[in-house]
């Protein structure tokens, strides 16, 4: 083989090695370290979240939630440790180009209106966004009739409307919203979980930081746990919430019913109810198992899924620290 | 730069929504007004009692008076602005979402300065070229060189706001403000007692003057711009060396070596300000 085919080969299967490789995350930081004075807000923190992932940052007040986005974004300086953001070193000013922010603490220049706010976002991201796609994000958000008004005039949950629409403007790939609910109304609330389940359909990642576990549970594919500045626990909700059960109220089981049970996974019994706990969260497992009850003579009056709530969990890796950092 | 000019055109409009430009238009034309009236009835009372040398120092004295006091205003303006503008949007959080764009804290902050320059030379250029046409009108007294005595007030409210966006950068915006000001008038205060000092021959009180100038060059830059807007013989009454301890005559026009190390001064406390910025957390 000639010396030019060798180094063809070679650059073609470098780039097929590359190709191989899986996508760099939108976001990743390992040993994230930042002191007040004397106290420690954040202690040796590492995380990374995927294109197109949504991964809820829980913790109790003061636990380092906000200081870790702000250190994300460029806006603190870390002690130790370092932030890659889109690719780049979150260092770099060109690594926010494509990332919206929803600040904890959403304050909009009150002598523009909520219209030229946008516009302002819009020139310092430095991204083309025509007008009728800027009045849009203010539709998405409900503030369409309130575009040409000052922002000095409106509500807090107006601002924080605002504030998402600032956030989503620009053509993101990354979008962090630290508290994005805690004006809102239950509506509003509402409007941010289908803002969030929209932006992973169109494979952006978004980073939420929320005190409503509910919301973290229903929209965020992983969870993180910070707790005094460290990843308590990190993982997906299957993860971190562990093995689902079910607990089935049934009258005439016969011992093949019983049997049935027990092949299902470990039973607890209380009068007429059964619980079982399942080991895989396999879809077909509880119809499956229902069936074959029914097919055997069991009456089936009820079955309810049971899963520790991510409430519970969170509770209890922050009261008995019994978390146990997952991968 | 895109992002500095955006930043300047947001720290200018900020100044005419907030009413900063209505209220310092008002106090303009307040001043304007009150010295129009001062000049015709100072040349209708005294028009036959004073020689032509007397009347030229008098204008020269009365126009260096109000141009301290646009200087003033001017003062006041710009580096109650600057505290808010800065430290204030810093404090809000309203900079929380502005800085996580892709831009460089020093753009954002020489965008802030440069909207600030505008407006604060913008005012004492116009303000001071309509006092001086003013002048002209009522007493027929032209500056011997108007364009370079604006030109140094105008340095003069860079220097000073250039010194409040480094205070505003550290500390709270009404502390900046506070401080900008004070200090400002300390220079001018150590300006006066230099004179006195070098008119009694007393070179350790000369030298407060002297050294202030230095320290914080607003009151060298002023008396640089006296000197522009004087009658070059008004000294002549007083003579020189008395002159000097008089707060409203110049005796010297600034040398160029003076104006290198304002330009140097400014620079310095301008990088130091980027400095503080870049590293602060918000």
């Amino acid at each position: 083989m000639s010396e030019a085919a060798l180094g063809e080969a070679a650059l073609r299967g470098a780039a097929e090695l590359v190709a191989g490789l899986p996508p760099a995350p939108a976001v990743r930081c390992t040993g994230l370290r930042k002191r007040y004075g004397r106290r420690t807000a954040v202690d040796g923190v590492s995380l990374q979240i995927g294109h197109g992932e949504v991964v809820g940052l829980l913790g109790p007040n003061g636990a380092g939630k906000t200081t870790v986005i702000k250190m994300l974004l460029g806006l603190v300086r870390p002690d130790a440790g370092e932030v890659m953001l889109l690719g780049r070193p979150a260092t770099d000013p060109a690594a926010r180009s494509r990332v919206g922010y929803l600040p904890e603490l959403f304050r909009y220049q009150p002598w523009l209106s909520a219209a030229e706010v946008l516009a302002l976002h819009v020139r310092l991201s430095g991204i083309e966004v025509p007008a009728a796609e800027q009045r849009e994000a203010l539709a998405l958000v409900g503030l369409d009739a309130r575009a040409g008004d000052r922002v000095g005039g409106f509500s807090k949950g107006m601002q924080q409307r605002l504030g998402l629409a600032v956030a989503l403007v620009a053509r993101l790939e990354f979008v962090v919203l630290d508290e994005p609910t805690s004006a809102l109304d239950p509506l509003g609330r509402v409007d941010v979980r289908d803002i969030v389940l929209s932006l992973r359909e169109r494979g952006i990642a978004v980073l939420l930081n929320s005190h409503l576990i509910g919301e973290v549970e229903r929209v965020c594919d992983r969870v993180v746990i910070l707790d005094r500045g460290r990843v308590a626990a990190s993982g997906t909700l299957l993860e971190l919430l562990g093995q689902h059960e079910v607990r089935l109220h049934l009258t005439g089981l016969p011992p093949a019913g019983q049997a049935r049970l027990a092949a299902a996974g470990r039973v607890e019994r209380e009068g007429d109810w059964f619980t079982v706990a399942l080991p895989a969260d396999d879809e077909d497992t509880v119809p499956d198992l229902v069936r074959d009850l029914a097919g055997l003579g069991a009456r089936v009056h009820a079955v309810e899924p049971g899963r520790i709530s991510l409430e519970e969990r969170l509770l209890g890796i922050l009261r008995d620290g019994t978390g146990g950092t997952r991968p | 730069m895109s992002a500095v000019l955006t930043i300047a055109g947001l720290t200018l409009r900020e100044a005419g929504r907030r009413r900063v430009l209505l209220a310092l238009g008002a106090l303009t034309l307040l001043l304007l007004g009150l010295s129009g009236w001062g000049f015709s009835r100072f040349a209708a009372e005294a028009g036959g009692t004073l020689t032509s040398g007397e009347a030229r120092l008098t204008a020269s004295i009365l126009l260096n008076l109000v141009m301290f006091g646009y200087s003033l205003i001017a003062a006041f303006g710009t580096a109650f602005l600057a505290g808010p503008t800065l430290a204030g949007e810093t404090e809000s959080g309203i900079a929380l979402a502005v800085l996580a764009r892709p831009i460089r804290r020093s753009a954002f902050l020489l965008g802030k300065w440069l909207g600030l320059v505008v407006f604060g030379s913008g005012f004492v250029v116009l303000a001071g070229l309509a006092q001086c046409l003013i002048v002209r009108a009522t007493v027929d007294y032209w500056p011997p060189e108007p364009a370079k005595a604006l030109a140094l007030l105008a340095a003069q409210t860079v220097v000073l706001l250039t010194l409040a966006v480094l205070l505003s950068t550290v500390i709270s915006p009404m502390a900046s403000g506070v401080v900008a000001v004070g200090l400002f008038c300390t220079t001018w205060v150590a300006g006066v007692v230099g004179g006195i000092g070098a008119s009694l021959g007393n070179d350790a009180v000369a030298r407060v003057g002297s050294v202030s100038r230095m320290v914080l060059p607003t009151d060298g830059l002023w008396r640089g711009a006296m000197n522009g807007f004087q009658d070059p013989t008004a000294l002549s009454f007083f003579g020189d060396v008395d002159g000097g301890a008089f707060p409203f005559l110049s005796v010297a026009p600034l040398t160029a070596t003076y104006l290198a190390w304002t330009a140097v001064w400014v620079a310095m406390v301008w990088a130091l300000a980027a400095v503080s910025f870049g590293r602060r957390d918000l």
